[in-house]
């Protein structure tokens, strides 16, 4: 092909899905692609996708790793149902990826990787896996490893050292194809191993030849442009994962607040980030503890909170089962403590990399006497902020434990993140005992706004006092087993939590607001239902979209909202959790569930198809 | 500034329900005369306990109390320290509470050496659930949970503390007032883990299970009270000693065999290697007297102290302290 022929073709979005062996650095470079293109200013929404394993055998179909990036002009919502190109490192990748292309997309294979002894470790019946996979897609084989040999010949690095760059060769090839800069690319790689200089050059090497060769051989027949159409706020973006923003808030509650963070945790797939990410901040004066068990991790911070601390416990499904006893001290000892449960495929062990939204019963109700817990969720990788900060607002303010659900989906997702302004968020007043109390104060004297209790900490002198798990008089404190107190005292811890919704901001309603059918979701589905939502607008349906961030308590309009609307369907990664609780909350509401529980997020074509069926039920 | 006196009434507070004669009052006692002597100020001290029965101590302390859940006070007093290092924290847990539910926040605690003192009160007996065995009833016990004997060995509290790293092990007998508060005394002054083992006596469910130490004619003949420095020595009229027989102890009566005071091992409770500690931690009647006091008292980094000292250098080293400066050192980038 002549240089003439050779065009630049504008498109709006594309999905790039890297994939290959768990150590051949596939989530290295996704999240460099994702990084610079958020960089120029496009929307990004990544889905890193690997096996619960470190290192499975080499080669094999349980070792592929997988990262999609979802990249596009305007607002991305999701991290896209099938790519456009699918670069596959290896047979194994090819075979357990070649689902997840476009059957009009671009597979780019790494054609050293193709041995005989290669297709026999990826379980092939043939010699020929494009066509035993019966791949119609344009197939691109391109020889990475020997070229990325090639490259590195005088660097004098050993082989095995030079065969790990070759992941940089696919992203420079990948960079070319979407005229991509790479002085970004090359910043990261610099920060990345800037203990190791020789491993730097030798990548960004790397990186550069695969672009070269890209550029050369003009090896697809056009290379793309994805134009930055979106009027963006202005301001500084960065680009973040969902388990950052987390942290970030947690951090943003702590400084607002006044308050020392501790948190006590045991590492746990998908939530270690959040510990892994806090420890590094020592010089925020934050106390991160790594602790003998999820129990620990939950009672120490129940210690911290009685002491005066902002104290955080982060989980997934089976700690959260673990700690749930500690979290009952936490609701009867009336002490602030945020627990975030970061949601996998579950029971058990399950699915420890995959995402569910099944712990969402367990956050309510998984806990013995009646034991209310706020539980807000967060929706997407940037709102993990918000929503850890005013999850942190209300466990503070209220003297209560909340429970913050976030999913592997957004966890580990990321997309471009606004720098917030703290100015703009609501100031976070700890309920202290003031001094002139000490007089007449009791422990369970309580705030008649918000029926919480004050908290009086150690080394407050004229306060000290004792708390505890056994039921105490409302009056005195003292332990009661008497019957009328503890009705009492139930109620109260009730109508405390019932009252936090009279500070939750309303439940809105995206789209049309007389649609024939309200899709109503929960927190990690976010931008699916946004997505499906919007999709099925411009074909000229009429829906519209309820989107829960606040659980318990519910929103105070949402029987009235939800009552507008003749056909609603709660969509959810479980088997009707949500839609159940709604119909326990709101009597005689009539609702009908879309329930997927693969551990995958939500396929667009799968919702709009049974949404549409639904608006055309009788 | 003038420092504040306290009395033993300033921390006295409630009317204790247990059993009359259950060891807990005398301790209780110990643990108030202890702390007013240590005068540390009660709104600065902090009684955080378990479930069982000497875990319902902290309502009867003038300071601030937390009475938590089974096993997990360790935890709970270890986020309380970490929170606020000024704090002065009893960790109240009786042999179920500490060693069985809570054996694994017991060893970690040790092992961080966080700064906290845990006083494990050891009837041998489970009392508040009604009598069933303990981890440290002995193999053949009969409860009404092990009617045919149990079949499985105790642990020894010093051998778990020692295990999992321990540097202050002292142990008293609950009715022997003034040791016990020289004990706890002791642990308070520790920093770091300080592991008070307590023998008490249980009324109802295992009433004489320490019936040879329970008075101080019983504690002369079998115990051996442990003095930083001074020789080994116990009985009626000190007339007995320890020696080492190889690698083992031995009890030899003075004047017997040429045998002088000289001759008797010195206790050196600071002594880093613990070997010999041990071997007096684990002595047993009737063979050996029961060893009681400080037998370890060792100094170490505490995990509060590093964590502190860790936050003051990274906060030296890193250019970035508040959210602001965190955010900026993210890569950004700007849209106009």
């Amino acid at each position: 092909m002549s240089k003439e022929e050779f065009t630049i073709k504008e498109i709006e979005q594309v999905v790039v899905r890297f994939s290959g062996d768990s150590g051949d650095g596939m989530q290295l470079a996704g999240n460099i692609f994702s990084t610079i293109s958020a960089t120029v200013g496009n929307n990004i929404c990544t889905l890193p996708d690997f096996p619960a394993d470190i290192r499975a055998p080499q080669g094999t179909l349980s070792g592929v790793s997988g990262f999609q990036i979802h990249v596009g002009s305007e607002q991305i919502y999701t991290s896209g149902d099938l790519c456009n190109v699918l670069i596959a490192m290896n047979p194994a990748a090819l075979k357990t990826q070649i689902k997840y292309c476009d059957p009009k997309g671009i597979v780019i294979v790494d054609s050293n990787s193709f041995k005989d002894s290669d297709l026999i470790k990826a379980e092939y019946a043939t010699m020929n896996p494009i066509e035993e996979l019966g791949i119609k897609q344009e197939v691109l084989q391109v020889a990475i490893t020997s070229m990325c040999k090639e490259s590195l010949k005088d660097s004098g690095l050993d082989n095995k050292s030079i065969i790990r760059c070759k992941n940089m060769f696919a992203l420079g090839l990948v960079c070319w194809m979407f005229g991509r800069n790479l002085d970004a690319a090359e910043n990261m790689l610099n920060e990345k191993f800037a203990k190791k200089p020789q491993i730097a050059a030798a990548n960004i090497k790397v990186l550069n030849d695969g672009y070269h060769f890209g550029a050369n051989t003009h090896a697809i027949a056009s290379s793309y442009k994805i134009e930055c159409t979106d009027k963006k706020e202005k301001g500084l973006y960065m680009d973040i994962t969902g388990n950052k923003a987390t942290s970030y808030g947690l951090i943003a509650a702590s400084e607002k607040s006044g308050l020392e963070l501790y948190l006590g945790s045991y590492p746990i797939t998908p939530a270690t980030d959040i510990l892994h990410e806090l420890a590094k901040h020592k010089s925020l004066g934050i106390k991160t503890v790594q602790c003998e068990d999820e129990i620990a991790g939950c009672a120490s911070a129940i210690g911290a909170a009685f002491a005066g601390d902002f104290a955080v416990t982060t989980t997934s499904g089976p700690g959260l089962c673990l700690k749930t006893e500690a979290i009952n001290l936490a609701v009867m000892a009336e002490l602030p403590l945020l627990i975030i449960d970061v949601q996998r495929g579950g029971p058990s062990t399950g699915l420890p990399t995959k995402t569910e939204q099944a712990d969402l019963l367990q956050a309510l109700y998984g806990r013995s006497g009646e034991s209310p817990v706020p539980v807000i969720a967060a929706t997407s990788p940037t709102n993990c902020f918000d929503a850890a900060y005013m999850a942190a607002k209300i466990a503070i303010e209220h003297m209560t434990p909340v429970i913050l659900l976030s999913d592997t989906f957004i966890a580990n997702g990321s997309s471009a993140w606004k720098l917030p302004d703290l100015k703009n968020y609501p100031p976070i007043n700890p309920p202290f005992v003031k001094p002139e109390m000490a007089a007449t104060w009791t422990p369970y004297q309580r705030d008649v706004k918000t029926d919480s209790r004050y908290w009086a900490i150690p080394g407050t002198k004229g306060f000290e006092h004792c708390i505890g798990g056994l039921e105490k008089d409302s009056k005195t404190g003292v332990i009661s087993s008497n019957p009328e107190n503890h009705q009492k005292m139930v109620l109260l811890r009730q109508t405390k939590i019932d009252k936090i919704a009279d500070k939750l901001p309303e439940l809105k309603v995206i789209g049309d607001q007389d649609a024939d059918l309200l899709i109503v979701g929960w927190g990690g589905t976010y931008g699916h239902l946004r997505l499906v939502m919007e999709m099925m607008k411009k074909k000229g349906k009429k829906v519209a979209l309820a989107h829960f961030q606040y659980i318990n308590p519910l929103p105070k309009n949402t029987a009235e909202v939800l009552g507008r609307f003749k056909k609603i369907v709660v969509a959810e990664q479980n088997l009707g959790q949500f839609a159940g609780y709604l119909r326990m909350k709101i009597h005689g509401i009539n609702i009908k569930q879309f329930n997927r529980i693969n551990g995958q997020p939500f396929l667009i074509s799968e919702l709009t198809d049974t949404f549409n069926q639904i608006l055309e039920e009788k | 500034m003038e420092e504040i006196k306290y009395d033993i009434k300033d921390y006295k507070t409630g009317q204790p329900r247990w059993c009359p004669g259950c060891g807990d009052h005398s301790f209780l006692n110990a643990l108030q005369r202890a702390m007013a002597e240590l005068s540390i100020p009660p709104y600065e001290t902090v009684v955080i306990s378990g479930i069982g029965c000497s875990s319902r101590l902290p309502y009867y302390a003038k300071t601030y109390g937390f009475h938590t859940i089974h096993g997990r006070a360790a935890a709970v007093a270890t986020g309380a320290k970490i929170a606020n290092s000024k704090l002065t924290i009893w960790q109240v847990s009786g042999d179920g509470d500490g060693l069985a539910i809570g054996g694994n926040h017991f060893i970690h605690a040790i092992r961080r050496n966080i700064d906290i003192n845990m006083l494990l009160l050891n009837n041998r007996i489970y009392g508040l659930t009604k009598g069933q065995y303990s981890p440290t009833s002995a193999r053949g016990f009969v409860s009404k949970s092990s009617p045919y004997g149990t079949i499985e060995d105790p642990f020894h509290p010093a051998e778990l503390a020692f295990g999992a790293r321990g540097r202050f092990f002292a142990r008293c007998v609950a009715v022997d007032i003034p040791a016990t508060t020289a004990a706890l005394k002791a642990a308070a002054r520790h920093k770091g883990t300080s592991v008070v083992e307590i023998l008490q006596n249980c009324m109802i469910f295992n009433n004489g299970t320490y019936e040879n130490l329970a008075t101080k004619e019983n504690r002369a003949k079998n115990a051996i009270y442990l003095e930083q420095g001074k020789p080994m020595l116990f009985g009626e009229h000190n007339e007995c000693g320890l020696m080492q027989d190889g690698f083992n102890l031995k009890v030899v009566k003075l004047g017997q065999n040429n045998i002088t005071e000289k001759d008797i091992l010195i206790h050196d409770a600071h002594c880093i290697d613990h070997t010999l500690q041990l071997k007096l931690a684990l002595m047993e009647n009737p063979e050996f007297p029961v060893a009681l006091g400080v037998i370890r008292d060792v100094d170490a980094p505490t995990y509060n102290e590093a964590l502190e000292k860790q936050i003051e250098e990274i906060t030296e080293k890193k250019k970035y302290h508040n959210f602001h400066e965190l955010l900026m050192t993210n890569d950004t980038w700007k849209i106009e």
